[in-house]
């Protein structure tokens, strides 16, 4: 993206995790690894406590995409939480098509606490597809 | 209840306002509601700007504090101790993030992370209207620590956590114990040996008895967090029982027939597959390396301790805290680099010094007398490309000590530096200048312009353009060329990789923060000392295992941890019991309660670690997460998204 100009590419909501996705997104800083601007990040503590109303509500309020940067198996409270992460998105895709959503629009990957490079590749494609399919 | 608060918009130097207009930002949100006081400074976490919060906050009698600065893993726990000296519950902090995910991950785009950062200011402002005071919980903190690495760094740490009173597991991947520093003989500035720092350090050890030495010891998996951490070990045997006579042993190693470079000495001597370990290594016990083993017997005839029944053992500890000291590789000149592995006389710095240490009244390699010795510098460090960018530290002290020692031994030597700029700092100035004294020749070139060896009737020649003399072309005859080559990080990375810790751009292990946190990570309770943070001299890397030592052990020390107080809650009105909740919550913090007969979940707290995966899964959304209320999460939304 060329310097000075505004964030005007596809919104995207991160929800991170506190001690795994989010320090690798924090490294991707570190390591100036740059991704678009319009991606924002709100940090809970597992990936399987986002509720699929707060996804909607992103999407109603105008985000393009969400984004789950997931614990997998990294996390911390325990080994269920690849599948469960996995369940809530599913069930927040069919309530998106229920609603005359694309589902494409909610991604979701694992991102563990060293993965910065795969978190700015995650971004860096979904905003290409919410450019593509948003055209 | 309309909150009084306050935001502060910090410069980090230039970090953020080199890239985030600082004061746009402040601006944006100044007039925001509840917003009675917005500022920019210099340094949030400086002392006189703290000391301005804590004022400010009395004052204007502040009821909710943001700042926006760097990641939280740096300051959040710095800021909500200011409030908390001003008086306020800490939970009615909240920090912003515009450091790490704004102006670095930004620095391309300066009007998009000004813009970025509005947002995330405002997602916080919205965060911190809605918070709650709140108290911590407390959870009981096993107090042990895993040391994982026995060098120098592991072992200084041991000594002084089993000191503090803590349970000590060592754990030494190797059979024996000394990493690096048992392979040097005399080191600067005192001419110390190696085997005396590291025999001094082992009988300390032995002293205590609450650390338990484990080597052939790997961690092979874990579990839990800090205060609790699970660790599985595997023990290597050495399939030799611990009363073999020195006498038996030398018959069976006599007898081996398999023949390997010796690692200790970096592969200029070879060692049999049964083996002794070197004085300076402890324990004093053989083993047998099972890598290179063929297992043709031919030991077991010679000498009856042998014991190849001896089988790979499981080991599982619970500690409170991980301390890593996993040291360094030497960097491995690649094939062909000045020499290395195609010219016979070119060996590196480490492999110099073994050869030092073996002779005697000659200095004698390959079966020719050396005079005339060639050192070139910065073999693998400082390098144009490729991730060795970063200077090793050690080298240039450690290679003109081996310089001086030689020489000293050995009267007629002459040493030339082929170098790029010396960097004997500190203390070790002295030995540069000694150097000199003696006679050193220092011929110098930039990374650009590196001397070149080649090998030509049976000569190896040593050719620099010398900026020292004008890129005067200055060649040399070397009956040895030493490659002053630093240090990387280790190839196996097994254990690091295990635990998850973060690797920076030198693939060294990665602290929190440079200079206010060093010696912690990212993963609670994960500390890191010596080389495997980067590259340390000996000094350094005891100075890094004693903070890491006191940091694992200030974690441990009163035997319970305070842990944030975020729990799951119920609403019993919405409440209609199905259980879903009690089938995802891991921990079993879920019961039936009986209010008005109605069946209605209930949350234990004391239980209850706050993960929310029982958020999603209630159907008719009655739970809620202390911190992470719909009300919060979704302001915050509202917040990070312009008005359309």
């Amino acid at each position: 993206m060329a310097s000075g100009k505004l964030n005007e590419g596809p919104k995207i909501l991160v929800f991170s995790t506190e001690k795994i996705s989010d320090p690798a997104i924090d490294m991707a800083g570190l390591l100036k690894l740059h991704y678009p601007p319009t991606v924002y990040t709100i940090a809970v503590p597992c990936s399987s406590a986002i509720k699929p109303r707060w996804v909607l509500h992103a999407f109603e309020q105008g985000f393009d995409g969400v984004f789950i940067a997931a614990d997998g198996t990294d996390c911390p409270y325990g080994e269920s939480c690849t599948e469960k992460t996995g369940e809530l998105t599913r069930v927040t895709q069919e309530m998106m098509k229920e609603k005359g959503m694309d589902p494409s629009r909610l991604k979701m990957a694992a991102i563990c606490s060293v993965c910065s490079e795969a978190f700015v590749k995650h971004v860096k494609s979904f905003t290409e597809n919410l450019l593509k399919t948003s055209n | 209840m309309n909150k009084k608060i306050g935001v502060y918009v910090c410069h980090c130097g230039g970090n953020i306002s080199d890239y985030v207009d600082v004061e746009k930002v402040r601006t944006a949100i100044e007039n925001d509601e509840g917003i009675c006081l917005a500022k920019t400074t210099m340094f949030a976490c400086a002392d006189s700007n703290q000391k301005e919060m804590v004022d400010d906050i009395l004052a204007q009698k502040l009821d909710g504090v943001v700042v926006a600065s760097c990641s939280p893993m740096l300051h959040l726990i710095t800021f909500r101790a200011v409030v908390e000296r001003a008086g306020l519950n800490k939970y009615n902090y909240v920090h912003a993030n515009i450091r790490e995910q704004v102006s670095w991950a930004h620095s391309d785009n300066k009007a998009g992370a000004t813009d970025k950062a509005i947002r995330i200011v405002k997602a916080a402002i919205a965060k911190v209207r809605e918070a709650e005071s709140l108290e911590p919980l407390k959870i009981k903190a096993t107090k042990a620590v895993a040391v994982i690495g026995g060098g120098v760094a592991g072992l200084r740490a041991a000594i002084e956590l089993a000191e503090a009173g803590s349970d000590v597991y060592l754990i030494e991947k190797e059979h024996f114990v000394g990493g690096r520093v048992s392979q040097w003989d005399t080191l600067c500035m005192t001419d110390e040996t190696g085997k005396e720092l590291v025999t001094r350090l082992y009988n300390e050890l032995m002293k205590h008895r609450n650390i338990t030495l484990y080597t052939g010891a790997e961690v092979v998996k874990h579990s839990g967090s800090v205060g609790n951490f699970k660790l599985e070990l595997t023990l290597r045997p050495r399939y030799i029982r611990f009363n073999c006579t020195e006498e038996e042993l030398q018959k069976a190693i006599d007898v081996c027939p398999v023949e390997v470079p010796d690692e200790f000495n970096f592969g200029i001597t070879r060692r049999k597959a049964i083996y002794h370990n070197y004085p300076s290594e402890y324990p004093h016990l053989p083993a047998i390396d099972m890598n290179n083993c063929t297992r043709c017997g031919k030991c077991e005839k010679v000498c009856s301790h042998i014991d190849f029944s001896q089988k790979i053992k499981q080991v599982d500890l619970t500690v409170g805290s991980i301390l890593l000291a996993t040291g360094f590789d030497p960097y491995e000149p690649s094939e062909g680099e000045f020499g290395y592995g195609t010219i016979k006389n070119v060996v590196t710095l480490q492999q110099f010094k073994r050869i030092v240490h073996y002779c005697d009244n000659n200095l004698v390699y390959n079966g020719k007398k050396i005079e005339n010795i060639a050192y070139i510098y910065c073999v693998g460090s400082r390098q144009l490309d490729g991730e060795n960018k970063y200077c090793s530290r050690y080298c240039c002290t450690s290679n003109i000590y081996t310089a001086i020692t030689v020489k000293k031994k050995y009267k007629t030597i002459h040493n030339y530096h082929f170098n790029r700029g010396i960097r004997t700092y500190g203390k070790q100035e002295v030995l540069y200048e000694e150097s000199s004294k003696l006679g050193d020749i220092y011929l110098q070139s930039f990374e650009d312009d590196p001397p070149v060896v080649t090998y030509q009737d049976g000569k190896t020649m040593v050719k620099i353009n010398d900026i020292l003399t004008g890129h005067k072309s200055l060649e040399m005859v070397a009956d040895l060329v030493v490659l002053v080559t630093g240090m990387v990080p280790r190839k196996d990375n097994a254990t690091g990789e295990l635990l998850k810790i973060p690797r920076g751009r030198d693939k060294f292990f990665n602290e929190i923060h440079m200079k206010l946190r060093p010696v912690e990570t990212v993963i609670d309770g994960v500390t890191i000392a010596g080389a495997s943070q980067g590259p340390k001299n000996i000094m350094e890397s005891m100075n890094s295992a004693l903070a890491a030592a006191a940091k694992s052990f200030s974690l441990i020390n009163s035997g319970e941890l305070a842990l944030e107080p975020i729990v799951a809650k119920v609403d019993k009105q919405i409440c209609e019991w199905c259980g879903k909740c009690e089938a995802a919550c891991p921990y079993n913090a879920f019961s039936k309660l009986d209010v008005e007969g109605k069946t209605v979940a209930q949350v234990n707290k004391s239980i209850c670690k706050g993960c929310g995966m029982c958020l999603p899964v209630c159907p008719v959304d009655a739970i809620e997460l202390t911190a992470y209320s719909n009300k919060e999460i979704e302001h915050m939304i509202d917040a990070l998204i312009p008005n359309p």
